[in-house]
């Protein structure tokens, strides 16, 4: 087997020389080498259209949703050691397996409980004992399962834009992923909401890995392992977070991190 | 002082009101409201001569008789006036339409809407939108010609006029009312919504049916009443090809009039103004507006309650 090793770290997924083309031709990534190490934590910064969000959305193939869209390079997924980005790969295996969390809230016009078992009845899953139970632990390991377990079956826009949130990471959860994707997933939301997010992720890293873009380089600094910079479709320096913040090897990074740039 | 009531507000010219802008601001409003109240005019105006005509109607003709009879001879020697002789054929041959085209339309809006890419779409869509542009008696014709004759290779006894051959015409004439509605709503799902459901895995026919549908019931409902309307409402299809007999039956191989098919019969013959025949078809007029507009209501009730919340 492969050595799948760096810092100590064992890497669940890594891009290799990842190159990524919009419709129009833009070159939204070049050469990204990054890897996402299991159990841990991988925050992603950079000034808007840096393309930290184009990477992460790689992970799930969801550029294949808009026609034109080209990768080239690889993202190997371990322990398969396969390139997900393979034409022969199935998008739809590699979402089952690596799942997302948006920028705003998007739960489905369902309810509560609907919104979970989603993922399950999407993979065939119809024990309704099996679908209570994974409705429970996924509503639970999203810290939801207190404010909702009376009305599971209220709609899930009922719910407040925080919970909205933590509904749609317990939709994620359900499916029991091995990496979460989180593209900003704060943003929508006021401080106490965050907190409790950010407080949840590091509560699930234990279980999964994570990979998150983020705009605010507090949060980065505050939940990640690790942090990426990013600039201009560019990987300018990946390390540990503690190291990033308080003394990168780049003057780039130190620039934006100060925030003398961006 | 800040709290000093001021007096003897002096006003700079520069501030003072614009009288050129708030002319044209008033005739400009006044323009627009006349345009709303003017369609609101015409609709008061046809219930107003739908109802004075239908007035002396029922002062011949108890409601109750109206309403219960299942005979409707008005121009015979016997007359006898049941709605419901007219009504059966009007929901039987709108039952017979939705039956084509909620399926077929709505099938065609998902793919039109989650599969066809934008050069399918592009040509289909206007090609569907052109079938609305299809004068009626056309179809009508198409129907008497071509789908009855075939129909009746499958079932011979089936009569030349008939109310499923112009029946199922009609569901191909308002599938792109269905399609070209429910589409627009489905599209007007945020993309947000859909990229959440491949997020988890979920097929294209799954997201569709799973997810966006359901997110853009309202639409769809919408489209279904309009299709609605427009079946009950529709005439040279059913005068021409589903006959022009009032029939009380929902047998759909059996031959009907329709209300609006004896409308046109009646107002195309030549009766005396003011006679009971003249009279009854604003009677039967005033009940299919009463039918549409219940409809109507029916609609946008089920909007408001299925409103679009993403």
């Amino acid at each position: 087997m492969v050595a799948r090793k760096k810092h100590n770290e064992i890497i669940k997924a890594e891009s290799k020389n990842l190159n990524f083309f919009y419709a129009d031709g833009t070159q939204a990534l070049k050469g990204i080498n990054l890897p996402v190490y299991e159990n841990k934590i991988t925050a992603l910064i950079g000034p808007s259209g840096c393309g930290k969000s184009t990477y992460l959305r790689s992970f799930n193939r969801m550029h294949d949703l808009y026609p034109g869209n080209r990768y080239e390079g690889e993202i190997i997924l371990y322990p398969d050691n396969t390139n997900i980005l393979e034409k022969k790969v199935d998008p739809i295996e590699v979402r089952m397996r690596i799942s997302m969390v948006f920028q705003k809230p998007n739960p489905f016009p369902k309810s509560i409980y609907e919104n979970v078992a989603y993922g399950l009845r999407v993979r065939g899953e119809r024990n309704k004992r099996v679908l209570d139970d994974k409705v429970e632990e996924a509503l639970k390991g999203a810290s939801l399962w207190g404010e909702v377990s009376e009305r599971l079956h209220d709609l899930a826009f009922n719910l407040s834009g925080g919970q909205q949130q933590r509904l749609c990471i317990a939709r994620a959860l359900a499916t029991e992923p091995e990496i979460m994707l989180f593209d900003e997933p704060t943003s929508a939301l006021d401080p106490i909401a965050t907190v409790n997010i950010e407080e949840l992720m590091s509560e699930l890293k234990k279980k999964l890995s994570i990979l998150i873009v983020t705009h605010n380089m507090q949060q980065a600094a505050r939940i990640s392992d690790y942090t990426a910079y990013m600039y201009l479709g560019e990987l300018i320096e990946h390390d540990l977070t503690d190291k990033i913040f308080t003394n990168p090897s780049k003057k780039e990074t130190e620039d934006y991190i100060t925030g003398k740039f961006g | 002082m800040a709290t000093k009531v001021m007096q003897d507000l002096v006003i700079s010219p520069e501030l003072a009101k614009n009288f050129r802008r708030n002319f044209t601001e008033k005739i400009i409003e006044f323009g627009l409201l006349f345009s709303a109240v003017f369609a609101v005019f015409i609709t008061t105006a046809i219930v107003y001569v739908l109802v004075s005509e239908a007035i002396p109607f029922f002062q011949h003709v108890s409601i109750y008789e109206f309403l219960t009879d299942t005979v409707w001879t008005p121009n015979y020697s016997i007359k006898r006036y049941g709605i419901l002789a007219l009504i059966s054929g009007t929901l039987t041959t709108t039952f017979i339409a939705l039956l084509v085209a909620v399926p077929l339309g709505t099938i065609t809006a998902i793919y039109l809407s989650e599969f066809a890419s934008h050069k399918v779409r592009e040509t289909i869509k206007p090609i569907l939108e052109l079938l609305v542009g299809v004068p009626t008696v056309v179809f009508g014709y198409f129907a008497l010609m071509l789908v009855t004759p075939l129909l009746q290779k499958i079932y011979p006894d089936l009569t030349t006029f008939n109310m499923l051959g112009p029946g199922i015409v009609m569901g191909i004439m308002i599938v792109p009312y269905i399609a070209s509605v429910s589409e627009d709503a489905m599209r007007a799902v945020p993309m947000a919504m859909r990229e959440g459901a491949y997020a988890m895995g979920a097929t294209r026919f799954q997201t569709a049916i799973k997810v966006i549908a359901p997110a853009a019931t309202s639409g769809i409902v919408a489209s279904y009443i309009l299709a609605i309307s427009r079946a009950v409402g529709e005439t040279m299809i059913v005068a021409v090809a589903a006959g022009q007999q009032p029939n009380f039956t929902f047998n759909p191989v059996e031959s009907a009039a329709t209300i609006t098919a004896y409308i046109v019969s009646v107002a195309l013959g030549d009766l005396e103004h003011g006679g009971i025949g003249y009279q009854s078809i604003f009677a039967a007029g005033l009940t299919l507006l009463v039918m549409t507009l219940m409809l109507n209501i029916l609609g946008h009730w089920v909007r408001k309650k299925y409103a679009e919340r993403y």
